[in-house]
């Protein structure tokens, strides 16, 4: 498969046979009483990744990092950090420190103060801590915030603390329990860079859980989608959304098109997928299945072209009604109604001010679309 | 705001206000009266003040309840912290509610059941009634006080303050007197502040569980009051008023001060 998307960076230890993965969970299961949280989960993290753990809520990914700090410990299986099995190690033992949603400051203590305990407990002389602290308040932009107390600052504030205290220590890992949740939006845009800034300058590995697919896209070098426990796809974001492992991966990550049907014939690269309807379309990527699975043909709206006319060059093109148009300035979203009934989504970039092939509210229109722009999914 | 004051609204602050404070204006103008006689106004004076100073019993009384306070306020908190600690963080050992609901039984049980009940048991272990029997008493019916009051507290303290504590190094032990006791000491304050009241004006149990030589202020009032209410008397009640309406509109001021200082802290943050 050609590489997807835009490399941000060269670095994909996870691709190179001899990387020794960092942080490594084997076959780790835990169970609240009758509830499995996390069911023979493995998983395998690189220093310095910017690893995310997406999820519904009630997914388990909070549990997985709660008992990477040290909070939880594993029913059954091991987590290993840099070799070393972390089974026993109380959380003030391990070389990790978590950033809570809720930030967790300490109302009693002052900016400063709340930096400086976790310094203050490895025993660092005053000195040391007075520089280190300085060093941290430059860092998160809240040399003047020091001396007060967190209920006197604002909510971005009160996370770029939180963040400060967490790295105070130097820690191996960084665990980021919703770490911009409780922020409002153009906020959220902001720190989310100032966060991979910051994980770059300090050369940590960053472990980020979320429920916000968009922040994890953004971020993460790698994401890990969760569903009841178990981990569905690990893969970069571009591989999430433009390859996903499986139906519900498909359909957790961004918009998308689901045919669903079975395969009629194929030959080395192509596959010719048979809807319920009948209709007829012709797929490649469609990896290792044979004639006659059952698959689902996965596409994202905006790799789908709608116009009026069924374009002459089509490989893939089906007729419809538009039921839905939703004018974003930048794109436009169509809902289109095949004949067969099946609502398909297809957005189009507004690349000029004026539209060449104007659609309007229950216009016929076509759906066309490249036999490589989506991919078959078995799962 | 512009408030209509319609006949029937006054009446109804008077009544209400009268039927509260009447009785204790009464008490408060009757103290500083000239005369012997409680209900015959003779003209102003403070001797019956004076005397009460001199009044060894009072005195020796008043000296009693303060000393039973402070100790059993104190140890109260203590255990009723300790409970309000267990009961809001084990919640899933065996027979909690049992526990729970034991603790909570004294805050309805009747006074005289609980008097009576610690009477018997202390004359059955053959321990001599006093000071020390007393402090007890005062300890047991206070102790689930102080538990209700730390345990609503408790029950809105976020735990990840004492997670974050552990994950940045700190044992748990330093992590309670670090990060929990600060933080939960308002409402182990006002624990103390509530032990300490009830100690100081309980009468019944009081007076089921001590013994010869350790008789607190509110027995004797009580006890002097049968055979007759004299001026002094209201003139100790009219110093434990004004002690107690100091406390309160101290407290009151002090929050209300506190609460200014944090909406305006709220504001610089939402600015700044």
């Amino acid at each position: 498969m050609k590489s997807l998307g835009s490399i941000r960076r060269k670095f994909a230890p996870w691709n190179d046979p001899d990387a020794k993965p960092y942080i490594v969970f084997e076959n780790v299961t835990k169970k609240f009483g009758d509830f499995i949280a996390v069911n023979d989960l493995s998983l395998a993290i690189f220093e310095r990744e910017f690893f995310a753990l997406l999820g519904a809520s009630g997914c388990g990914k909070s549990t997985l990092l709660r008992m990477l700090a040290g909070f939880e410990e594993p029913t059954s299986g091991r987590i290993l950090l840099d070799g070393q099995d972390l089974r026993g190690i109380p959380p003030y033992r391990r070389p990790v420190n978590m950033m809570f949603q809720s930030y967790a400051l300490f109302p009693h203590m002052t900016v400063e103060k709340n930096i400086a305990f976790g310094l203050k407990q490895e025993g660092m002389p005053a000195a040391e801590i007075d520089k280190r602290v300085a060093e941290m308040l430059r860092l998160v932009k809240l040399e003047q915030f020091a001396k007060r107390k967190p209920h006197q600052l604002s909510g971005g504030q009160r996370q770029r603390v939180a963040l400060a205290r967490s790295v105070a220590k130097r820690p191996k890992v960084l665990l980021l329990d919703e770490p911009l949740g409780a922020l409002d939006k153009k906020l959220r845009e902001e720190t989310q860079f100032e966060l991979m800034d910051l994980q770059q300058e300090l050369g940590l590995t960053f472990v980020v859980v979320t429920h916000d697919q968009e922040e994890a896209m953004t971020m993460a070098d790698r994401i890990a989608i969760m569903d009841k426990g178990q981990v569905m796809q690990v893969a970069t974001p571009a591989e999430v959304y433009e390859a996903p492992a499986s139906r519900f991966v498909a359909n957790f990550v961004g918009n998308v098109n689901m045919f669903e049907g079975t395969v009629a014939d194929r030959t080395q690269d192509t596959a010719r997928i048979t809807g319920a309807s009948g209709a007829q379309i012709l797929v490649e990527n469609a990896a290792d299945t044979v004639a006659g699975a059952d698959v689902a043909f996965a596409i994202r709206p905006e790799k789908i072209r709608v116009s009026s006319k069924k374009p002459a060059d089509a490989v893939n093109a089906l007729e419809g009604e538009v039921y839905d148009i939703a004018y974003l300035g930048d794109m436009t979203v169509y809902h289109v109604r095949l004949d067969d009934g099946q609502m398909v989504r297809a957005s189009m970039l507004n690349a000029t001010r004026e539209i060449d092939d104007p659609l309007t509210w229950d216009d016929r229109a076509w759906i066309s679309f490249r036999p490589n722009a989506g991919i078959v999914l078995t799962r | 705001m512009n408030t209509v004051w319609s006949r029937f609204n006054i009446a109804s602050i008077v009544l209400g206000f009268a039927f509260l404070y009447l009785p204790i204006v009464l008490l408060v103008v009757f103290s500083f009266n000239e005369s012997k006689l409680v209900t015959v106004w003779g003209g102003f004076s403070t001797k019956w003040y004076v005397s009460l100073f001199h009044n060894q019993g009072l005195m020796d009384a008043a000296w009693v309840t303060i000393r039973v306070g402070l100790i059993s306020a104190t140890v109260a908190t203590v255990l009723g912290t300790l409970a309000a600690l267990t009961l809001t963080r084990y919640t899933r050992f065996k027979g909690r509610l049992l526990f729970s609901g034991m603790v909570f039984a004294p805050l309805v049980m009747p006074e005289v059941i609980t008097g009576l009940s610690l009477l018997l048991l202390f004359v059955a272990v053959n321990l001599d009634r006093g000071f020390f029997t007393l402090t007890l008493a005062h300890i047991t019916f206070s102790m689930c006080f102080v538990a209700v009051v730390v345990q609503s507290r408790l029950l809105t303290f976020d735990r990840s303050l004492e997670e974050a504590a552990m994950d940045l190094g700190a044992p748990p032990v330093k992590t309670f007197f670090q990060i929990t006791l600060p933080v939960i000491l308002p409402a182990i304050v006002s624990g103390w502040m509530l032990a300490f009241t009830l100690s100081i004006d309980d009468l019944v149990i009081s007076s089921f569980t001590s013994g010869p030589g350790a008789t607190t202020l509110p027995m004797k009032i009580y006890s002097q009051v049968r055979l007759g209410v004299t001026p002094e008397i209201n003139a100790a009640c009219t110093i434990l008023i004004g002690l107690v309406a100091t406390g309160v509109v101290i407290a009151s001021v002090v929050n209300k001060q506190r609460e200014v200082q944090r909406l305006r802290d709220e504001q610089i943050a939402l600015r700044g």
